[in-house]
Order: C-alpha cells, then sequence, then structure tokens
C-alpha cells in the first residue's frame, strides 16, 4: 500500500490560482489549521473557498486568497462573528454564494454522487434564491408536483480537512464527538489532503470512528496541534486566548501585522 | 410572587412554546430558550428531546440518551420532529427572520452570521423566535434579508412559523393575513408600550397577560436550572 504521507507545504504546492478550496471541521471546531497557514503563505490566488466557516475563512479573506466564498455561516462560535469575513463582506472585496447549511450538505453530496443536483426543500421563499439567481427550482415528477430547490453540486478541486488520527496510506479517525462533514469534503473533491494529530500504525477505539479511508485520501500529513486554536477534541479544546487575541487583531487592524507574524510562525 | 423577575416571565413564556411538542427534538438558541425547554421537560413535556448543544442528547440527568452530530441534526431538520427557537437580528410582520446582514446583500453595511438553518428550518418544521430586546430597529416594517421565510412568502406543506417571545411580550400570527399579534404582554408591560416598541401595526384584540411561572416552576429556574442567575443579564428587570 502506498506511503501517502507529505508536507503542508506539498498539499498547498498543488492548490494553483482560481481552484476551488474545501476546507472541513464547522465553525471553529477541527479547522486544518497547518494546512491553511500555509495556504496562506503560499502564492496561491483567485480561490473559492467552500465552508462551514470558521477563523478558516476570515483569515483566507484576510490574506486576499478568496475571490468567493461559499458557506453557510461565519463564526468563531465563542465569538459570534468573524471580523475579517465582516469586513471583506462589507468592503464588498470578496463574491459570495450564501446559503442554508443543508443546502451546503446537500451541494457536497450531489457532488459525491456525481450527480448535477439534489432535490431539497430549504431555501424555498428564502431570500439565499434571490441572491443567488444561477440557483433553479425543480418540479417533483410524480403526483404531488411539489416544487423543490434543485440544488446544484458543490465540486471541489481540493479538500482539506483535519482529523485526530491517520495512518501513512490515507485511512483516518475521528475521536470527537461530530465527524462533521469531512468525508462529504473528501468525497466531493478531486484531490483530499487529510492533516492528523498523530500518524499512527494501527488504530484504537471503534472502527465507525474511521470516518475516511484511502480511497478518499490523496495525502497525509502529520500535523501535532493542526487545528490550531480551533478545538481538536478529544486532543484539546479550542484556545479560547489565541482566538480572542485574533479577533481582536482582526478588529484592531493596528495590532494585525505583529499578531499575523507571530501566528504564522 | 412580587420578586418575579421579567426574565422568569420569559423563561416560563419559552417553556410554553413547547406544550403539546411531545416526542420532538426542542432546538432552543441562547439563554432564555435553553431554559425555557429544560423547564417545559421536567414540568409539562417530559418526552421532550434536548442536545448539548454539541452532539449529545442529553437526559435531564445530564447522561447521554443519543448522538445526534450535525449531519443527524440535518436529518431531523428535514424529516420535521424539532421545534427551533432561534434568534433574530430582525423579524417582520409577517414572520420573516433575518440573520444574515444588515443592509444591501450585496455589500452590507454591517454583515451578520449568514442565513445558517433558517430557511431550512422555516420550510420543514415549527420555528419559533426569541427576541431579548424589543424595539423598532429588530420588529421591522420589512427585513432587509429573508433568512427565516414568513407567512407572506411561505413555500411548501411545512411552513409553520409559531411564535416570538420578546422581553415585553408573546406574539404569534393567527390572523386571517397571518400578520403578527399581541397573544398577551408580560406583566408590567402595557399593549401601548408593545405597539411603541414596533416599527408596524400589531393586532391587539383579546390581548391577554402572560402568565406567571408556578412555584414549582420558579424553584425549578432558581435552584436547578439557572441558580447563578445569568437570566437576569440577559433580560434586565
Amino acid at each position: 500500500m502506498r506511503d501517502k504521507r507529505m508536507t503542508a507545504d506539498e498539499v498547498v504546492g498543488t492548490i494553483k490560482d482560481g481552484m476551488t478550496v474545501g476546507i472541513g471541521g464547522w465553525g471553529s471546531r477541527r479547522k486544518p489549521m497547518t494546512l491553511v497557514k500555509a495556504l496562506l503563505k503560499s502564492p496561491a490566488a483567485d480561490l473559492t473557498v467552500v465552508t462551514y466557516g470558521g477563523p478558516d475563512a476570515g483569515l483566507l479573506c484576510a490574506a486576499g486568497k478568496v475571490r468567493k466564498l461559499v458557506y453557510g455561516f461565519v463564526s468563531l462560535d465563542s465569538i459570534p462573528y468573524d471580523p475579517w469575513f465582516k469586513r471583506a463582506r462589507e468592503t464588498g472585496a470578496i463574491e459570495v454564494l450564501e446559503l442554508d447549511e443543508g443546502m451546503f450538505q446537500t451541494g457536497l453530496r450531489a457532488a459525491a454522487h456525481r450527480l448535477p443536483f439534489l432535490p431539497i426543500r430549504a431555501g424555498l421563499g428564502s431570500d439565499v434564491l434571490t441572491y443567488a439567481p444561477e440557483l433553479k427550482t425543480v418540479r417533483s415528477p410524480y403526483d404531488d408536483g411539489e416544487e423543490l430547490v434543485a440544488m446544484p453540486a458543490l465540486k471541489l478541486d481540493v479538500a482539506l480537512v483535519h482529523l485526530n488520527r491517520a495512518d501513512k496510506h490515507g485511512n483516518a479517525q475521528y475521536l470527537g464527538p461530530d465527524p462533521y462533514f469531512d468525508d462529504l469534503f473528501c468525497l466531493a473533491a478531486d484531490r483530499r489532503y487529510v492533516s492528523c494529530e498523530q500518524v499512527v500504525e494501527a488504530f484504537d477505539g471503534p472502527p465507525q470512528t474511521l470516518l475516511l479511508n484511502r480511497m478518499m485520501v490523496d495525502g497525509v500529513v502529520e500535523a501535532p496541534g493542526g487545528a490550531g486554536f480551533t478545538s481538536c477534541v478529544p486532543d484539546y479544546g479550542r484556545d479560547e486566548a489565541l482566538q480572542r487575541e485574533y479577533a481582536n487583531a482582526a478588529t484592531d487592524l493596528g495590532q494585525w501585522p505583529d499578531f499575523y507574524e507571530r501566528f504564522l510562525g | 410572587m412580587s420578586d418575579i423577575t421579567r426574565a422568569e416571565v420569559c423563561v416560563t413564556a419559552c417553556a410554553d412554546l413547547f406544550l403539546g411538542a411531545g416526542e420532538t427534538l426542542a432546538s432552543p438558541m441562547g439563554l432564555i430558550p435553553s431554559l425555557g425547554a429544560k423547564l417545559a421537560r421536567l414540568t409539562n413535556e417530559p418526552d421532550l428531546l434536548l442536545s448539548d448543544g454539541e452532539a449529545f442528547l442529553l437526559t435531564p440527568e445530564s447522561t447521554v440518551e443519543g448522538w445526534l452530530p450535525y449531519r443527524k441534526v440535518f436529518d431531523v431538520v428535514a424529516h420535521g420532529r424539532r421545534h427551533v427557537v432561534m434568534g433574530a437580528n430582525q423579524v417582520d410582520r409577517f414572520g420573516n427572520q433575518n440573520i444574515s446582514a444588515i443592509g444591501d446583500h450585496a455589500r452590507p453595511t454591517r454583515q451578520l452570521l449568514g442565513f445558517r438553518g433558517a430557511p431550512g428550518n422555516t420550510v420543514n418544521h415549527r420555528t419559533s423566535y426569541w427576541v431579548p430586546r424589543h424595539s423598532p430597529r429588530v420588529l421591522v416594517e420589512a427585513v432587509d434579508v429573508v433568512s427565516g421565510v414568513g407567512y407572506d412568502r411561505a413555500a411548501g406543506p411545512f411552513h409553520d412559523v409559531h411564535r416570538v417571545v420578546t422581553n415585553l411580550a408573546v406574539l404569534d400570527f393567527g390572523t386571517p393575513d397571518h400578520s403578527m399579534r399581541i397573544v398577551s404582554v408580560h406583566p408590567g408591560v402595557s399593549v401601548d408600550e408593545v405597539q411603541e416598541q414596533t416599527s408596524f401595526p400589531l393586532v391587539a384584540e383579546d390581548v391577554g397577560e402572560t402568565r406567571l411561572p408556578t412555584g414549582e416552576e420558579l424553584d425549578l429556574i432558581r435552584t436547578r436550572l439557572d441558580p447563578h442567575g445569568k437570566r437576569d443579564k440577559e433580560v434586565p428587570q
């Protein structure tokens, strides 16, 4: 079996201008921050970033990497709003596709299943469709004739996810309470990279925690602390102090260059 | 019972949102709705299901009785056995709610959270709103962005916006055209005051007074659910 271990820089070296990059985790939870940091330092630009947004969204906006953001929300959880994302929106710096959370999942699932779209009720009547006129509805061909949203596939060039454990072949395990949608991100992407707290020879714990198998993964990065200040339980919780520093520096731009330099290391 | 606080009245008003819910997932956002849902389960609605805000369903004794990560929450949303109580940066006469952005969505004056689950919640199952500061800036003639879908834009067979509980009153949409009406004002609040704090005319016929918590409910709120009195910070007296 292949050894898929690589470095974070090698991963982001595959990301070219204009690509669509999906980022796993949820809000400020289990974000692949080591890979995001490498992306911040890389020359890649004009990206479409697809994320249940946390500080990954804010940081990539801060670095000017984002042409378009596809999201259901952006939040730091314990801090409701990400200041960089707010600024990017309020200055008109980025294009957006703002979706309902369930539509987002349905779009990933359509991509994962190689379907052009999947039907969902979410979005009907709301302004999701007003601001995204490219989203169409479809009528049930059965007797009910109900009109539904035809959520188009959210196809990704690259998926970046962070899990607790992986082996060198790309099997990977989450040990926290929630898998989030990391498996769907991988299935929706052409190339899939997982960072992990630890590369192991054999997995402990129930096999049901093995979220990703090696068919779904092209590269493995061992990155202890790789979720950064976002939570990666049970290995560590969110570093609330560092997150607050991030949010403060992102709000008061006088502090930003100093913070950003220290943050990138 | 003159020492009952406004926050405690709001907690029982939120608990009453779940009357008749049975084995339904209660998804309260924010402190007062959470206290209300827990109170409902300890009193009138023992069959309610409640999560820890992460991925577990917990019993009143905080033991795990189920696993509900986000992917399974989305299944419950679509399946419909859920009553969500969301916040609202804006809510309008027909129950449209905005948590996305203030101003023009293309370039908002104030970006908020985003649509989150509001569009899906409101077309799939019962939805209520909690407004801790009832004011003309929140209760608006028309929301800037429709996140949660109101009655004038209702779509599909499952739309059900139930009630709006605020720090002043309980409101619903039980009028012929589904425009908002006052169900009850909280003790010490007048109908005029509620109207003054609302940007559109409210229907105000047969307005009652929001009930006070019972002795049992007060005891549960004060000694078991919120012994440190966080509720009074969210709703000042």
